[in-house]
C-alpha cells in the first residue's frame, strides 16, 4: 500500500511516496520514495529524505507523560499544566505563561498554539524556532511588501537567467533544490550562477562566479550594487515610479555606503573584477532570482541584508516575473505556516499584527464561542532570545515548550540552560524520550511525530501540502494540538477548542484568513486561503499541494505574487528601504580572534534527534569537527585529524579538526547539530554570543569570536557497545556517541593513559576476551565475548587509522562468531574483502575507495560512476564530492604515469 | 692409500645412517650427473628411511605405518644405492678408508658421510636400567610405547619439550594417565615465551596430561620383575608409572667419529663444507656440529644436505649458520616461533592474546625490525613474519597492523608507500 505525504526536513517540502504494509493489524512504515506528482520535489529526495523509514521505530520514543520525574497518565499529566498553568496565571497574570513553538509543527497544531496562548490564555509572549531561522526575511518582506509574502516559486529558479545564492549552502542544506538548479542549467547553458559565501562549499561546484565574501558585509555588497546600478542606468525607472516608494533614499544610503567598486571590494574583500562581474550581470538581466537563506538571515542587521537585496530587485524591476525575484529559503518544513498562522510574537494572527487597525477586535470576534470570549493581548510578546530574558528577570513563570530543543538551537546555551533551571514551570511536548532539553521539564508530554502526525505544512515556495498521518503514535503519544485542546478543555476553554479532526482546524485557519479580507481594500491581506474552507474531511485528505492565495481570484493558488506590482503597502507600492551596513558588535578581540561561523551539514537535521536514528546517515560527518584554514591551524599547533577546542567568554567546543583551504583565514566553521545527547563538548550554540538583529529578534547565530586551540590528549579511542543503552563512558575526558546499525559507536578520548584492563573493568564491567597492545606506542584493542557473541570492541587509537565499521556491525548483529571472524575481530576487518573506503554516497552506501577504483578502471565521469556504482544517482548530493574524486584520482594517476616514465 | 677413484662414476660413498638427512642427501644425489657411481648406505632400523616427524601420530593412532614410509626398499637398488638394514657400522678404518660393521664385514670409501643421528638423553640415576623405560625416536621405540597400556595405565614423560609432549599425547591418546616431568618452569621453554606456554599448559591439561613443572626425576623403582613402577620427583613426589619416556634432550651419536680420532666437543666438528677433520669424511645432521652448534630440527638440516650434495658433486657450496624459524605441530596445536625468546631492553613487544580460543601471537621488536616472534594457534602467518625478519625490513608503517598479519601489513605499506 501506498501514501503520500511530505517531508519534515526542509524548507524545500518535497513530496514523499510513502510504503506501507500491514501484518496482523500492525501496520509499518517499509520504505519512502520521492513523489513523482508534487510539484515542489516531482520525485526526488535527498539522502535524509531518503532514509526517513529508517528514522521510525519505537525505540526511544517517548510514549509516556512525566511529571516531577514520575511517568504519570496522560490525562493526570494534563490536569497537571491545566492546574499549574491557572495557578500562575490567578497569581502573576497572564503575561507570567509564555510558549515557544517550532517549525516542526503542523500549520494545526500552529493554529491551535496561537489560539490558546493568545486568544484564551492571553498571552503575547509566543515565539518559535522559525526566529533562529528566517525572522529577519519576515521583517525585510514586511517592510518592502507590506506582508510576509515570499514572492518567487521554485520554477523561477529554473526559468532565470541569473540565480544569486547569498548565504546559502543549497547543495546541503536543500539539495533536491540544488538537483533542480542543476538541471536547469544544464538544460540552458546561458544560465549563470554566483556564490556568494565566505567558505567554498559543495554548493560552488554549480557557480560561474564566486564571490568569497568577509562574513557580515552582505548589506554593503548589495548597496554597491544597488549604486552600480545607478550609476550605469540600469535601473528601472518606470518600475520604481510606478510600483514603489524610497528609492531616493535607499540610493543616497546606497551611495554613502558603497559609492564604488574599489570602497565594496575593499570592505567586502572581494576581488574587485570578480565583483564588478556580478554587479554587471546582475544589472544586465531582467530575469534574476537571489536565492538567500540563513548566511543572510542569521545576522544582527539581517533584515537590513535582506532589504539590501530586495532593493536592487525592485530597483531592476526584477521582481513579479517568471525567472525573478527576492527569494528566502526556509531551513524547517514548516516555518510559512507557522508564519501564516500568526505564531510569532510579533504577529496575531493570520498576517495581521497587533498594529493592524481593527484586527485585535476582528480576531477577537472570529474566535468568540457562544460563552467563550477570548482576550487578546495588546501589544507584540518577547521574541526567543528575550524570551529567556523575561525568564532570567522572573517575570515568565511557565514556559511550554514544543517539538523544539532550545537547549542546544539558541545562542549562548549555558545561559538558556540556566533560565530555564530557575523557570518555576517548564513543560516540554516532545516526541522523542531524550534531548538536552526534556532533562529540565516538570511536565513532560509524549507528542506524536512524522508520519504520525496529521495535517499541512507550507514550503518555501508557500506550497500548502499534506503530511499524512499513516501510523498511529506510540503509547500515550497525542498530536501536540490535541494536548492543547486537552489542557484548553480542562482549562474551561473547552468550547473553542471542540475540533476532533485536522480537517476542521486547517478549515477555521482557511476562514480566519479570508475573515473580511477584501482583495480590493487597502487593508488587504496577501494570505488569504478562503478558497480551501470547506473542504470537509475528504477535501482535505485530497488537498492536492497548492500554493497561497487561494481565494475568489486564484481558485487554483497562485505562482507567484505582485505580477501586477501591487503590494500590501496600503498605498500598493513597495518599499526600498535605506540602509547602511553596520559592523557586528561581536568583534575579534586578542582572546578570540577568530570569527566563528555555523551551519547544518549534508547528511543531518537540526540536533540530531531524529537524523541520528538512521545510521547511515552518521557515516559522511560522524564526529563533531572544526573547519579551519590550515595557516590558522598551524600558527596555533593545531594538527588535521586531532581533536581542537575553539572557546570564548561563554563556553567551549572541542571537534575533530578538519583543514580546508575552503575556510577563509581568520575564520573557523563548526556545525550546529552535536548536543550532549552525542558528544560531551559540541554545543556550537554555546559559542555564540545573545546578539541579534534589534529588528527581527533574530540572533546571529552565523558569527562568533572565538580562539582555537589544540586539545591535547593522552589517547583516543573507539567504543564499540552491542547495547543500545546510551549510558556515557564516564572514564573518558572527552566523547562523541555515534549510533550504528547493530551497536553504538563511541569515539573518546582521555588526558592520561589508563592501564586498559582496568578500564575495561570500570567502563564495561568486563574483561577483555581478546586484546593486543603495541605498549611502546600505546595501542591496545580488545573485545569482549560472551556466549559466543560479541559485546564490545575497542581500539585505542586516532580515528584516522580506524577501520571501517561495515563488518564490525556485521559481527555484532550475528548470532555467534565463527572461529575466523574472532581471529579477524581486532584487526576490524575481514582479511580477503577489499575495503570500500569512507562512504561518499550514503544512499547507495558507496565508498570512496571503490569510486576511485572505479575511476582508475576508466569511469571518469559523474554519470560513468552513476551506471557502474549507483553512487550519485538517487539524491546527488554527493556528485561534488565525486567530482573531486574524478579529479584528485585522475591527478594522482597522472602523477604516477609521470613518476613510471622517468623510471623506465 | 687405496685408489682413489677420479671419475665420479667410479667413486665410492659410503654413508653410516639412513634418517631423514640422509634420505634428503640421496633424493637430491640421484638428481645429479655427477654423483658418485656407487652408493652405500647403512642403517640400524629394519626398515629403509621413514619420516621421523611423524612419529607423534603414529603413536597417537592417527595415521597407519606405512604412511610414514618415504621410499620403498627397491627404490635404493633402482639408483645403484646398496641399502644395508639393520646392518651397524662399528668402526672406522680411517687409514684403509674402510667401515667395519657389527658383522665384521669391510667396506671401501671414497668418501663417507656420517649421518649417525642421536638418542635421547638419558640420565645416570638410578634405576635407569629398569624394563619399561623407552626413548621416543624409533618406529621400534613407538611400537613399544603403543603396546605399554598391556603393563598399566600410568605412563611418565620425563621432558616438557616437543618430543616429549608429542609422546605424551600420544600416549593419552592411547588411553594411559599421562605425566608430563618437566625441569623448566614453562613446557617449550626454548621455543615458547611464557605467555604461550602457560595457553599450552592450559590446553593439555584441559585435555588430561598431568604436568609436573620445575621437577626432575631423583630415581626409578622397579617391581619385582625388574619393571619400573614408579618415578620418585625431587620434591619427594611419587608417581606411578608403568613406562616412562625420556625426552629430555637428545646426545649426538658421535663416538663412532671419536673413536676414529674425528675432532667435535659434543657431536663431530664440521667445516662449512661439512667436512670433518679428516677431509674424506663428511658429518651431517644431528651427529655433526659446525661453529660450536649442533642440531635437532630440520631446517638447517637440510641447509646442510643442500651444501653437502654440491660438494659430494664438486661444486662450490658453503654452509653457515642461519636463523631458524621453528614450526611445531602438537596434536592439533599450531605453534611458530623465531628469534630470542626475551626481548632486550631496547626491544619493544607486540602482544596479541584469545585466551579463550586459544590463540596467541607476539612479535619483538628492535628498532622496527622484527627480529623475533611466537605464534600459537594461527600460525599461517608466521613465514612471512619470518621472511620480513630476514629481510631485516623496517616495518614502522604498518605497526598498526602488524599483529593482524601479512594481508593487512602488507595493504598498509603499500597505502603508505
Amino acid at each position: 500500500m501506498q501514501a503520500k505525504t511530505t517531508c519534515p526536513y526542509c524548507g524545500v517540502g518535497c513530496g514523499v511516496t510513502a510504503e506501507l504494509s500491514e501484518q496482523d493489524g500492525c501496520r509499518t512504515l517499509t520504505g519512502v520514495g520521492g513523489d513523482p506528482a508534487h510539484p515542489a520535489s516531482f520525485g526526488r529526495l535527498c539522502v535524509k529524505g531518503s532514509a526517513l523509514h529508517e528514522t521510525l521505530g519505537q525505540h526511544d520514543r517517548l510514549r509516556r507523560a512525566r511529571v516531577d520525574g514520575l511517568e504519570t497518565e496522560l490525562g493526570q499529566a494534563l490536569d497537571g499544566v491545566a492546574e499549574r498553568l491557572a495557578a500562575i496565571r490567578c497569581e502573576h497574570g497572564s503575561n507570567a505563561i509564555a510558549g515557544y513553538l517550532s517549525g516542526q509543527l503542523l500549520t494545526e497544531d500552529y493554529y491551535i498554539a496561537n489560539k490558546l496562548f493568545k486568544g484564551y490564555l492571553g498571552t503575547p509572549h509566543v515565539d518559535t524556532n522559525s526566529r533562529l531561522c528566517m525572522a529577519s526575511a519576515v521583517a525585510a518582506y514586511k517592510r518592502a511588501f507590506g506582508a510576509d509574502a515570499v514572492p518567487c516559486n521554485y520554477e523561477d529558479l529554473e526559468e532565470a537567467e541569473l540565480v544569486v545564492l547569498s548565504g546559502s549552502n543549497l547543495a546541503w542544506n536543500h539539495p533536491v533544490l540544488f538537483q533542480r538548479l542543476r538541471a536547469a542549467k544544464s538544460r540552458n547553458p546561458l544560465m549563470r550562477v554566483v556564490v556568494i559565501d565566505p567558505r567554498v562549499t559543495d554548493t560552488c561546484e554549480l557557480a560561474d562566479l564566486f564571490l568569497p565574501i568577509a562574513p557580515g558585509s552582505d548589506t554593503r555588497l548589495f548597496n554597491g550594487l544597488l549604486s552600480y546600478m545607478a550609476a550605469k542606468g540600469r535601473l528601472d525607472q518606470r518600475y520604481l515610479e510606478r510600483h514603489t516608494r524610497g528609492s531616493g533614499e535607499a540610493l543616497a544610503a546606497a551611495r554613502e555606503d558603497a559609492p564604488d567598486i574599489a570602497t565594496v571590494a575593499h570592505h567586502c574583500e572581494l576581488d574587485p573584477e570578480r565583483l564588478e562581474t556580478f554587479y554587471y550581470w546582475f544589472a544586465s538581466h531582467l530575469h534574476v532570482v537571489t536565492l538567500f537563506s540563513q548566511g543572510i538571515n542569521q545576522s544582527a542587521s539581517g533584515t537590513d541584508q535582506c532589504n539590501a537585496i530586495i532593493n536592487c530587485h525592485l530597483a531592476g524591476g526584477q521582481i513579479g516575473l517568471p525567472g525573478a525575484g527576492p527569494f528566502s529559503i526556509t531551513g524547517q518544513p514548516n516555518a510559512m505556516g507557522g508564519r501564516e498562522v500568526g505564531g510569532l510574537a510579533n504577529q496575531l494572527a493570520a498576517h495581521m499584527d497587533y498594529h493592524t487597525p481593527g484586527a485585535i477586535e476582528r480576531v477577537t470576534r472570529f474566535w468568540r464561542t457562544e460563552h467563550l470570549t477570548p482576550t487578546l493581548p495588546e501589544a507584540p510578546g518577547h521574541k526567543a532570545m528575550a524570551l529567556i530574558e523575561a525568564i532570567e528577570r522572573g517575570e515568565i513563570k511557565a514556559l511550554w515548550i514544543m517539538a523544539t530543543n532550545p537547549l542546544v538551537s539558541l545562542p549562548d546555551s549555558r545561559r538558556v540552560r540556566a533560565a530555564l533551571e530557575r523557570c518555576p514551570l517548564v513543560i516540554v511536548s516532545e516526541c522523542m524520550a531524550h534531548n538536552d532539553t526534556l532533562a529540565l521539564a516538570d511536565i513532560v508530554l509524549p507528542a506524536s511525530s512524522w508520519a504520525e502526525k496529521d495535517g499541512t505544512v507550507t514550503n518555501s515556495e508557500r506550497r500548502i501540502s499534506r503530511q499524512r498521518g499513516l501510523l498511529p503514535p506510540p503509547g500515550d503519544a497525542c498530536h501536540d494540538w490535541q494536548l492543547m485542546a486537552g489542557v484548553a478543555r480542562r482549562m474551561g476553554f473547552g468550547e473553542a477548542f471542540a475540533h476532533v479532526h485536522p480537517a476542521e482546524i486547517f478549515d477555521e485557519h482557511a476562514r480566519l484568513s479570508g475573515f473580511e479580507n477584501d482583495p480590493a481594500a487597502a487593508d488587504w491581506r496577501i494570505f488569504d486561503i478562503s478558497g480551501l474552507a470547506g473542504l470537509g474531511r475528504e477535501g482535505y485528505d485530497a488537498l492536492a499541494p497548492i500554493q497561497w492565495p487561494v481565494n475568489a481570484a486564484h481558485p487554483q493558488g497562485a505562482a507567484r505574487l505582485f505580477e501586477e506590482g501591487r503590494f500590501v503597502t496600503g498605498d500598493g507600492r513597495a518599499r526600498l528601504v535605506a540602509v547602511t551596513s553596520q559592523p557586528s558588535v561581536q568583534q575579534r578581540t586578542a582572546d578570540a580572534p577568530l570569527i566563528l561561523n555555523t551551519g547544518r551539514i549534508r547528511d543531518q537535521w537540526h540536533t540530531m534527534t531524529r537524523t541520528a536514528r538512521a545510521p547511515r546517515l552518521m557515516h559522511h560527518r560522524p564526529e563533531p569537527f572544526i573547519e579551519t584554514h590550515p595557516e590558522d591551524a598551524s600558527a596555533r599547533g593545531v594538527v588535521e585529524g586531532a581533536l581542537a577546542r575553539l572557546h570564548n567568554g561563554l563556553g567551549e567546543y572541542i571537534g575533530r579538526v578538519r583543514l580546508t583551504t575552503a575556510q577563509r583565514r581568520g575564520e573557523v566553521f563548526v556545525p550546529i547539530h552535536w548536543n550532549d545527547r552525542f558528544a560531551s563538548r559540541a554545543r556550537a550554540s554555546e559559542l555564540i554570543a545573545a546578539v541579534g538583529d534589534p529588528l527581527s529578534g533574530q540572533p546571529e547565530s552565523k558569527r562568533g569570536v572565538v580562539q582555537l586551540s589544540p586539545r591535547p590528549v593522552a589517547w583516543e579511542a573507539c567504543l564499540l557497545l552491542a547495547t543500545t543503552s546510551g549510558v556515557v563512558p564516564e572514564a573518558a575526558d572527552w566523547w562523541a556517541r555515534i549510533p550504528l546499525n547493530h551497536c553504538q559507536r563511541w569515539q573518546l578520548a582521555g588526558e592520561s593513559l589508563p592501564d586498559w584492563f582496568e578500564w575495561c573493568e570500570a567502563t564495561l564491567g568486563d574483561t577483555p576476551t581478546l586484546w593486543s597492545e603495541d605498549a611502546g606506542r600505546g595501542c591496545f584493542r580488545a573485545a569482549g565475548i560472551r556466549e559466543g557473541r560479541l559485546t564490545w570492541w575497542l581500539a585505542v587509537m586516532p580515528p584516522g587509522e580506524l577501520p571501517e565499521f561495515d563488518w564490525l556491525e556485521a559481527c555484532f548483529a550475528g548470532e555467534s562468531l565463527d572461529p575466523e571472524a574472532r581471529r579477524r575481530l581486532l584487526a576490524g576487518s575481514e582479511a580477503s574483502a577489499e575495503s570500500s573506503g569512507a562512504t561518499v554516497c550514503s544512499c547507495h552506501q558507496v565508498g570512496c575507495r571503490t569510486i576511485e577504483r572505479a575511476i582508475r578502471d576508466g569511469s571518469n565521469t559523474v554519470e560513468a560512476l552513476g551506471e557502474r556504482l549507483a553512487c550519485g544517482t538517487q539524491c546527488g548530493s554527493c556528485i561534488p564530492e565525486l567530482k573531486n574524486l574524478i579529479e584528485a584520482t585522475e591527478a594522482q594517476q597522472e602523477h604516477a604515469d609521470d613518476h613510471e616514465t622517468v623510471v623506465s | 692409500m687405496t685408489t682413489h677413484a677420479s671419475r665420479p662414476e667410479e667413486q665410492r660413498l659410503v654413508i653410516v645412517g639412513n634418517g631423514m638427512a640422509t634420505h634428503r642427501l640421496l633424493e637430491r644425489l640421484i638428481r645429479r650427473e655427477a654423483r658418485p657411481g656407487h652408493i652405500r648406505v647403512f642403517g640400524d632400523e629394519p626398515q629403509p628411511a621413514y619420516n621421523r616427524l611423524m612419529l607423534s601420530p603414529l603413536l597417537a593412532g592417527e595415521i597407519e605405518h606405512e604412511a610414514i614410509a618415504l621410499r620403498e626398499a627397491n627404490w635404493y637398488a633402482e639408483h645403484a644405492i646398496t641399502l644395508h638394514c639393520t646392518e651397524r657400522v662399528i668402526g672406522l678404518d680411517r687409514h684403509l678408508h674402510e667401515v667395519v660393521t657389527a658383522g665384521g664385514e669391510r667396506y671401501g670409501y671414497d668418501r663417507l658421510i656420517l649421518a649417525t643421528g642421536s638418542r635421547p638423553r638419558l640420565f645416570d640415576l638410578p634405576g635407569a636400567g629398569l624394563e619399561g623405560i623407552h626413548g621416543f625416536r624409533t618406529t621400534t621405540d613407538v611400537a613399544t610405547l603403543a603396546e605399554a597400556r598391556r603393563h598399566g595405565r600410568h605412563a611418565v614423560v620425563v621432558g616438557g619439550g616437543l618430543l616429549g609432549l608429542e609422546a605424551a599425547e600420544g600416549l593419552r591418546k592411547r588411553g594411559m594417565a599421562v605425566t608430563v616431568v618437566h625441569r623448566g618452569a614453562t613446557l617449550m621453554n626454548r621455543q615458547l615465551d611464557r605467555h604461550a606456554a602457560t595457553l599450552l599448559a592450559d590446553e593439555l591439561s584441559g585435555r588430561g596430561l598431568q604436568l609436573r613443572l620445575q621437577r626432575q626425576p631423583r630415581r626409578y623403582e622397579g617391581n619385582a620383575r625388574g619393571r619400573v613402577q614408579q618415578v620418585v620427583l625431587d620434591n619427594g613426589e611419587r608417581l606411578a608409572a608403568d613406562l616412562v619416556v625420556m625426552a629430555a634432550g637428545i646426545v649426538p651419536n658421535a663416538e663412532l667419529g671419536f673413536e676414529a680420532g674425528l675432532a667435535g666437543d659434543h657431536a663431530i666438528a664440521v667445516d662449512d663444507t661439512l667436512t670433518t677433520s679428516d677431509p674424506a669424511i663428511s658429518a651431517l645432521g644431528e651427529c655433526c656440529e659446525f661453529e660450536g652448534s649442533t642440531f635437532g630440527l630440520v631446517e638447517p638440516i637440510w641447509a646442510q644436505v643442500e651444501v653437502l650434495v654440491d660438494c659430494l658433486c664438486g661444486l662450490d657450496n658453503r654452509y653457515s649458520l642461519s636463523p631458524t624459524a621453528t614450526r611445531l605441530k602438537i596434536s592439533g596445536i599450531d605453534l611458530y616461533s623465531f628469534g630470542p625468546l626475551d626481548p632486550g631492553p631496547e626491544d619493544e613487544v607486540l602482544r596479541y592474546v584469545d585466551a579463550e580460543h586459544g590463540d596467541y601471537r607476539r612479535l619483538i621488536l628492535r628498532h622496527n625490525v622484527l627480529v623475533g616472534a611466537v605464534l600459537y594457534g594461527d600460525t599461517r602467518d608466521g613465514p612471512w613474519y619470518f621472511q620480513q625478519s630476514l629481510e631485516q625490513r623496517d616495518l614502522t608503517r604498518c605497526r598498526d597492523t602488524l599483529l593482524f598479519g601479512a594481508t593487512d601489513a602488507t595493504q598498509q605499506l603499500e597505502e603508505a608507500a
